[in-house]
């Protein structure tokens, strides 16, 4: 998708979208539901490496945890705490679920910040899945749960009677823009950041061009790599841990609907 | 010259629709702030409300995404 202005020499040598491209993995014909894409593959290799960590890595069972067995021990912890924290302890049967959901998401963008790789969560198709997934049994959970009861998280009771249908109203739209928000705000980050790493990315061989621009603004956007790389390393835990907490407190709003 | 109108009105909306964004970044900033002046009066009750600020950094965050979803919408769907 390379530029095809024909101003000469001067334009991107690619395109800053061009990693996002779905590809096929084998050939290049089109793809279908059933076609093994990039994106497959590193899903596969998110859920390789979470298998190494998770499985392989706590088989010892050691009593003095090694390297791999402290950070999967650590991780653990970190969720479920999360979870009881923020959920309550009675939503602790749902934490597998909530544990499967940040190591795929974290997983999935440290892995994108491999040079040349694909992050497979900056395609809001992969987060939105996951997204529906966590709003659809949140719902279900809510009316197992409580019946009609679940109504009443629509229902402020400590609002004055005049204004609880309004606040119904409003409740009700912030309900169901949920799963927009959850899935668009980690896809838009990690497409965002790997977005600006591409386009600072363009810059850096100018001096190769032109030699008298290009002296200045190649050391200047290799710092900006180095500087953005740096704070997509964070942005990666971050928002997996952003999506992980929002859905703890969509779980809180099942199984406590009263305001 | 090429496109029309048309073309020209989405890529504008779009723009537009991206200042919307500002406030987003506003909000956080706000949260942010205010947790950190609240954490340095009494450093001691702040890591238990670390999820809390999370919690409310989303919510900000989540009308800066929908002027987000305006600008992708008139950029790819209209």
């Amino acid at each position: 998708m390379a530029t095809d202005s024909k101003e000469g020499g001067q334009e991107l040598v690619f395109h800053p979208m061009d990693q996002f491209i779905v590809k096929p993995l084998f050939g290049d014909g089109p793809v279908g539901l059933f076609t093994v894409t990039n994106v497959t593959f590193w899903m596969v290799l998110t859920v390789l490496a979470i298998v190494a960590l998770l499985v392989l890595g706590t088989s010892s069972r050691a009593t003095i945890p090694g390297r791999a067995q402290s950070i999967a021990e650590l991780a653990y912890g970190f969720i479920r705490k999360m979870v009881a924290d923020v959920a309550g302890k009675d939503a602790l049967p749902y934490f597998p679920y909530i544990m499967t959901l940040f190591m795929f998401i974290v997983f999935s963008n440290f892995l994108g910040l491999l040079p040349g790789a694909f992050t497979t969560t900056s395609h809001i198709a992969v987060t939105a899945v996951l997204a529906m997934l966590v709003f659809v049994a949140v719902t279900v959970i809510g009316f197992v749960k409580h019946g009609t009861g679940f109504l009443g998280l629509f229902w402020v009771g400590a609002a004055p009677l005049p204004l609880r249908p309004i606040l119904a109203v409003i409740e009700v739209i912030s309900y169901f823009v949920r799963p927009v928000s959850h899935s668009i705000r980690l896809a838009g980050n990690m497409m965002a950041g790997h977005a600006v790493i591409k386009v600072f990315a363009a810059f850096a061989p100018l001096v190769l061009i032109s030699t008298g621009i290009g002296l200045v603004v190649t050391p200047l956007s290799i710092l900006a790599i180095t500087a953005i790389y740096a704070l997509e390393i964070l942005v990666a835990f971050i928002q997996a841990y952003v999506f992980t907490i929002l859905t703890c407190v969509y779980l809180k709003d099942a199984l406590h609907p009263a305001h | 010259m090429e496109g029309d109108i048309a073309q020209m009105g989405q890529f504008i909306g779009a723009g537009l629709a991206s200042v919307g964004m500002g406030g987003a970044a506003v909000g956080v900033g706000n949260v942010v702030g205010n947790f950190l002046s609240g954490a340095l009066r009494n450093p001691s009750a702040a890591a238990g409300q670390t999820a809390t600020m999370f919690i409310g950094i989303a919510f900000a965050e989540a009308l800066g995404i929908f002027s987000f979803l305006v600008a992708l919408l008139l950029m790819f769907a209209v």
